[in-house]
């Protein structure tokens, strides 16, 4: 196939593509260094949420099923790998191990939650799985008792780096931090979910998901099974939040119920529905686009205020929130397709 | 018996928590019988009544007029009706309406960021943190049945029931309550013989926030505070009564409030003697889940709702 696509390629696209890879592949050395570290770490997360997104997209954007509590399965993932590498049960198991686990973890909840709402659709679908992000929530944050799993309100911390990566390295005689190798780690686990991602779509199951988003009882008709398919949609969503989890996990060092809020749930919704449902290149934008500008926002925000007015009167982190519901209304009113939709027209998106 | 003695005490929480529901349900349970949406921004709004009954009510306090206390709480509480009813209205104008014949999930969305619009203007506003509702009256305590009450509780409890008699009369008898009922049943059919949709969807806007704003002041002053994060919690609570009475039915968003309360307050107070302390009160928030989740696998119509067809 590969092949195939070198031969089909012009000299000029060609060239273009090589460019973006050179890009992508020089962006956070050149992110390091014009504007310090910070932002290869801003970086870093903008790629665990454009995994999340990834994921939320299948139950969303292929499925139309509307997932607000999707932010749980995240949730599950990051506290198996905490549970699993760090001092909290003396566990320290090396990452190739807990990430499967993670996923697989996740990908049971995933169906386990999704068995009883199968027979909703839309909003009663909406209210329920948001009661259950919060759920999971609540428990994260009560199992501290009778026996202490979760560690509380507290969180667990200490946890093991991914792939013990975590000291600098020295190469070539540069020091090389380690937010650089998780821009790269994270970088190649996206490719990789990209890739799973396109092959889904075009396959047997992906137009199953399609079939139930445009009409559920024509599906029906049409010989899909569709309480295994929309069951197997919950629990690949799931798998994919659960994997994005352990690496934040592993990446952050320290996770807390408080990370885990319906806010988030509601911010990884925004990134799918404002960069294009369904769209795997709009939805990754959408990613960056929603975990860069906020840090874009803050870094302006609040300088600009005390300039203009010598105090800060609108807190950043507010006014972040406030215009991502703004953004959400008013996509949906004048652009309800998204930023970047899916050019096919044969496939009316939403 | 040691469980008896709090059994009165926790049947009258019930019962409050229960009208407050109540009132907030019917918000829900009428648009949704209209309109077919659920309004996620119903619980916001009863939260942006409960912060501008006490924003009034401290810019009252520093103008001492040497008015009666009630006339206090009397003019908090019809600022924050209109201004939740006006709330209401615009935000049905310019958010809901271009989108009526849009899919289900752009409306949904649309609520959603409604609702984070309005939790976030109120902490633009007011500020993170907890309001204080200013205490009015020498609340006394006086006992009944076992159950020790505070005055203001009990009017939380006679006001619901005033002004849901009034709201059934007002659905019953009158000729809009007529047309409520016609567009519930069939849209179209409603709008051939001769009801001003648009209209009626802005008047039920209207009876629906101002209720939810009324609920608001209410839980405010039970608890003695409002936070711009209240009204999250307290929406699907109530979104979660109207499902249990069956979503749509007036009668039973009222019913299942009720029910709901009881079963929150009973459950937190008894869990933990139940479960030998495994269990706490920290889980009273599951009740309300528990029961959406069951009423919706078991009988997703509702106590009280006709069994027909999911509306696609």
């Amino acid at each position: 196939m590969f092949t195939k696509l070198l031969i089909n390629m012009r000299p000029k696209k060609y060239a273009t593509y090589a460019l973006c890879v050179i890009a992508i592949v020089f962006l956070p050395l050149l992110m390091g260094a014009t504007a310090g570290n910070g932002w290869v770490r801003i970086l870093d997360f903008a790629l665990l949420y454009a995994m999340l997104a990834l994921g939320l997209n299948i139950v969303v954007g292929y499925t139309g099923l509307l997932d607000l509590g999707y932010i749980a399965f995240y949730a599950i993932g990051a506290y198996v790998y905490a549970l699993l590498a760090s001092p909290h049960f003396g566990l320290h198991w090396p990452s190739f191990v807990v990430l499967p686990i993670c996923v697989l973890v996740a990908a049971g909840f995933g169906m386990l939650l999704g068995a009883p709402t199968l027979r909703l659709r839309g909003d009663y679908l909406a209210i329920v799985t948001l009661g259950f992000g919060e759920i999971v929530r609540l428990f994260l944050n009560n199992l501290d008792r009778p026996f202490n799993l979760t560690n509380g309100p507290q969180g667990i911390n200490l946890i093991d780096p991914l792939f013990a990566l975590s000291e600098p390295l020295s190469l070539f005689g540069l020091r090389i931090t380690s937010v650089y190798f998780y821009y790269y780690l994270f970088l190649v686990a996206m490719i990789a979910i990209i890739f799973i991602n396109l092959r889904l779509q075009n396959s047997r199951v992906g137009r199953a998901w399609m079939a139930i988003r445009e009409d559920e009882m024509a599906a029906k008709a049409c010989g899909i099974n569709t309480r295994n398919i929309k069951l197997l949609a919950f629990a690949m969503g799931a798998a994919f939040g659960g994997f994005a989890g352990g690496l934040f996990a592993g990446f952050q060092g320290f996770v807390s119920p408080e990370s885990f809020g319906i806010q988030e749930s509601i911010l990884v919704l925004c990134m799918v529905v404002l960069g294009g449902m369904g769209n795997i290149a709009g939805v990754i934008f959408g990613a960056f686009l929603l975990t860069i500008a906020p840090e874009v926002l803050r870094a302006i925000a609040s300088p600009m205020q005390e300039h203009l007015l010598g105090r800060t009167i609108i807190d950043p982190e507010n006014l972040r929130v406030l215009l991502f519901g703004s953004a959400l209304v008013l996509t949906m009113l004048f652009r309800p397709q998204g930023l970047w939709p899916k050019q096919d027209n044969k496939e009316p998106s939403l | 018996m040691e469980w008896m003695d709090i059994l009165a005490q926790q049947i009258f929480n019930g019962v409050i928590l229960g009208s407050v529901y109540a009132l907030v349900a019917l918000g829900y349970t009428m648009v949704y019988g209209i309109l077919g949406l659920i309004n996620f921004a119903h619980g916001d709004i009863t939260m942006i009544g409960a912060m501008v009954a006490i924003a009034v009510l401290n810019a009252l306090f520093t103008t001492t007029f040497g008015l009666h206390p009630l006339m206090f709480s009397g003019i908090a509480l019809v600022a924050a009706i209109c201004v939740c009813m006006l709330l209401g209205v615009g935000i049905e104008r310019l958010a809901y309406r271009p989108l009526r014949k849009s899919p289900k999930l752009a409306v949904l969305i649309t609520a959603i960021g409604v609702s984070m619009v309005l939790q976030n203007a109120a902490v633009l506003i007011w500020g993170r943190g907890y309001q204080r509702f200013p205490s009015l009256f020498s609340d006394n305590y006086f006992s009944f049945a076992g159950a020790s009450l505070t005055g203001t509780k009990v009017a939380v409890v006679l006001v619901t029931a005033v002004v849901l008699l009034a709201l059934w009369l007002l659905i019953k008898h009158s000729r809009l309550g007529r047309s409520m009922r016609a567009t519930t049943q069939d849209p179209q059919m409603a709008q051939l013989m001769g009801v001003n949709i648009n209209r009626l969807i802005s008047t039920t806007f209207v009876i629906g926030s101002g209720l939810g704003a009324l609920a608001g002041v209410m839980v405010a002053a039970i608890y003695g505070q409002a936070d711009p994060y209240m009204g999250f919690i307290l929406g699907w609570k109530a979104f979660s009564a109207a499902v249990l009475g069956g979503i749509g039915n007036l009668t039973g968003a009222v019913i299942g409030g009720l029910l709901l309360g009881l079963i929150e307050s009973l459950g937190s107070a008894y869990l933990g003697t139940l479960t030998h302390g495994v269990l706490g009160s920290n889980y009273q928030d599951i009740f309300a889940f528990l029961v959406l989740i069951l009423v919706l696998v078991c009988k997703p119509s509702g106590l009280l709702g006709k069994n027909t067809v999911a509306r696609p």
